[in-house]
């Protein structure tokens, strides 16, 4: 295993873990507002895969997506500022936290709309193959958007045209209150591919290494002209769906559970017992995830707010609707 | 299908109409020519959506391209009009001038999220990281006896999104105009096209210089009246404009042609000429276009008016199948006659025909 390969994956779930933290602590504090939906419990799929992937490969998340731009490459700074409705802000200030964007990085958003991922991502797909370009798309998705027509849509027309797409699904096993055997009849996402004639399978969501390997050989599919791949990862989230949400519908005891399966943890103790990292090393990369995670937040709270209400409406605006609106009657 | 009536000359073997002055021309086959020259141009452009490749498109507007262009570039969808219009979308977010046909606006209700909930934010929300260049063209309004599902007009959803242009083209020229201004175009546009109007005749000449994408055009001149309309409207108009002449009423018709934006100064030179406003709309009464055009001339230019702005548009009802009731539910010549003539107090002269009953009102 290679050590520097281990030390990245430990920085960027720990960088992962301390980041969601520090939004729930500024979500409290009243500087972040509007939906936010949290990562902790399912960092080792974004990392994972990611980290798999290559800089010229396109990513299409949903509003779960902090840790997908963190992982990307985008500063925690702008991050954290979008998250505050700031203008340094990787989207400016305008989308917030379910619509982040970093186009350099290749980084296509943050969509709230459940479902939407698969549409966009098959559409930057058609454009890769269309052009013979050997870039690959990331596209992410809940469990509970399987159930969407875009998925069904979208999977189809990436099959039919062999669309260098790899579809990540997250499944936590909750669409929102929903347990995923009361939403869906066949609760194995992975299967469903096969409707598309697709390969699929599924990896232990809560691991990883394991997922990096399995996006790895994913994206070698994908990559070889074969057409598109299903990745589901299976996985817990640890916090309820949005800060609004008291998580009542799921007992204390499948938490404590979850908990126990924490893919943060689980990396460190791992990384450790095998002799990949030192202890020190370990403090070393915390200390320094911490120190990006708190710059991250001085430098939201500095940040000025953006102030043009009327920009990037169109790139060509056409404004003619400010005529001079008459006071009384004119004589005439 | 609403295509399937007509006569099919050539199917699928035609080829791309060619790109010369013709003293007429259909609009189908403008559409034609316009897509050839954006394709032929930049092969960033590219044409998907059902049955636009083998078969030729439902009317005919894709004629030949598949056979010179190919799959890629010319692609027929299953029927899945969310995704192949999302797909439009992240296309064109890297690079692509996607032009998604939706055979129907009927059709494009299911492609509403695409459209407005991506197209029209993504540059919004990206902070103007991301551009939208996408084109989705699709044809609607009351055709022959389509009924209710298969007759209607989207200008009234459409209207309401910031971050969407809306072209009406009525003629071949517009047509050809507006289409390759709105591939140039860096924002997404809609092409709302008009089923009756695929095969209307017009002069064209395909290297005359366009006026900009959004500008109206006045298509007869008035003292006594302005008649605004846009699609099969504008000849309506133009219609209720000769029998009004007759009676030495001098109507003014302005061809809107884009209901976003709308080119306001045009119409409010006219009315401030005319001091009266009649809106002609095919989509129904209640919350359409016709009633934000009412409204800005009213804010702009209320002390210019004689009378209120009137709106003679569709009946709020659905599209009934049956014929005589179908053709009611619509304006018609009659209607805007009489519609004038109420505005300036000349109702029913000895000679006029009756104008056509309303039927029942919501
Ligand atoms: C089309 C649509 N319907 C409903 C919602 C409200 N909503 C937001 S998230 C969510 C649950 C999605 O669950 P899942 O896809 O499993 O993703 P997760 O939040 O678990 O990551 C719902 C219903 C939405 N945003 N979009
Ligand atoms: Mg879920």
């Amino acid at each position: 295993m290679r050590r520097d390969l281990i030390r990245q994956l430990l920085y960027d779930m720990v960088l992962a873990r301390l980041f969601e933290q520090a939004a729930a602590e500024q979500y409290a504090l009243g500087r972040i507002a509007g939906f936010l939906h949290l990562y902790p419990g399912e960092e080792a799929v974004a990392v994972g895969t990611l980290r798999a992937a290559d800089p010229g490969d396109y990513v299409v998340s949903t509003y779960r997506e902090h840790v997908h731009a963190l992982v990307r490459g985008t500063p925690p700074e702008a991050v954290m500022a979008e998250l505050f409705g700031k203008a340094t802000g990787c989207s400016r200030g305008y989308g917030g936290s379910m619509h982040l964007f970093d186009a350099e990085r290749r980084f296509l958003g943050g969509y709230a709309i459940v479902g939407e991922t698969f549409s966009v991502a098959i559409g930057v797909g058609y454009w890769l193959a269309m052009n013979g370009e050997p870039d690959a798309v990331l596209c992410y998705f809940g469990d509970g958007a399987v159930n969407q027509g875009t998925f069904h849509e979208s999977l189809n027309m990436a099959a039919l045209w062999k669309l260098p797409v790899l579809f990540v699904c997250e499944n936590n096993h909750y669409q929102i209150g929903t347990e995923i055997h009361r939403h869906s009849a066949v609760a194995e996402v992975w299967r469903r591919a096969c409707a598309y004639g697709m390969e699929a399978r599924r990896v232990d969501g809560m691991d990883v290494l394991a997922v990096h390997e399995a996006t790895r050989d994913a994206l070698r599919h994908v990559r070889a002209g074969n057409g598109p791949y299903l990745l589901e990862c299976e996985t817990y989230r640890f916090r309820g769906h949005s800060m609004a949400d008291a998580d009542a519908y799921r007992s204390a005891l499948e938490l404590a559970e979850l908990r126990a399966r924490d893919p943060v943890e689980g990396l460190r103790r791992r990384a450790l017992a095998e002799g990949w990292v030192s202890e020190e090393e370990v403090e070393a990369i915390e200390t320094r995830a911490r120190e990006a995670v708190e710059a991250a937040v001085r430098h939201a709270e500095q940040a000025p707010e953006p102030a043009e209400l009327h920009r990037d409406v169109y790139v060509q605006p056409v404004d003619l609707y400010s005529p001079e609106i008459p006071a009384r009657r004119a004589a005439r | 299908m609403t295509g399937s009536r007509r006569k099919r000359e050539g199917g699928n073997l035609g080829l791309v109409a060619p790109a010369e002055p013709r003293p007429e021309l259909m609009t189908w086959e403008a559409l034609n020519i316009a897509l050839d020259r954006a394709m032929a141009r930049d092969e960033s452009v590219f044409v998907i959506g059902e049955d636009v490749g083998l078969y030729g498109g439902s009317y005919r507007v894709t004629q030949g391209l598949y056979a010179k262009y190919g799959e890629w570039r010319v692609r027929d969808t299953p029927i899945s009009e969310n995704s192949f219009t999302g797909l439009g979308v992240g296309a064109a977010l890297v690079g692509g001038r996607p032009v998604v046909e939706i055979m129907t606006v009927n059709f494009a209700l299911l492609a509403l999220d695409a459209i407005i909930n991506m197209a029209a934010k993504l540059r919004y929300m990206s902070g103007g990281q991301l551009t939208v260049p996408l084109v989705v063209r699709t044809p609607g309004g009351v055709a022959r006896q389509l009924a209710a599902q298969h007759s209607q007009r989207l200008e009234h959803t459409l209207l309401n999104v910031p971050g969407l242009r809306i072209v009406a083209p009525g003629t071949p020229q517009d047509a050809y105009w507006q289409l390759l201004q709105a591939i140039e175009a860096d924002d997404p546009v809609v092409v709302l096209e008009h089923e009756l109007l695929y095969f209307e005749k017009g002069p064209f000449d395909p290297d005359a210089p366009p006026p900009p994408m959004h500008a109206a055009a006045v298509r007869r001149r008035g003292r006594d009246v302005t008649l605004v309309a846009w699609h099969r409207m504008v000849g309506v108009s133009l219609e209720a404009a000769e029998a009004l002449a007759r009676e030495g009423i001098e109507a003014e018709v302005i061809d809107l042609r884009s209901l976003r934006p709308i080119d306001l100064p045009l119409l409010l030179e006219s009315v401030r000429r005319t001091h009266r406003l009649v809106v002609v709309e095919e989509d129904c009464r209640f919350g359409g276009a016709g009633a934000e055009i009412a409204a800005a001339v009213g804010e702009a230019a209320f002390f210019d008016l004689d009378a209120p702005v009137l709106r003679v548009a569709g009946e709020d009802v659905p599209t009934p199948y049956n014929g005589k009731l179908e053709a009611a539910s619509i304006p018609d010549a009659g209607r805007v006659v009489a519609a004038v003539r109420r505005l300036l107090g000349r109702e029913r002269p000895a000679a006029a025909p009756a104008p056509r009953a309303g039927g029942e009102r919501t």
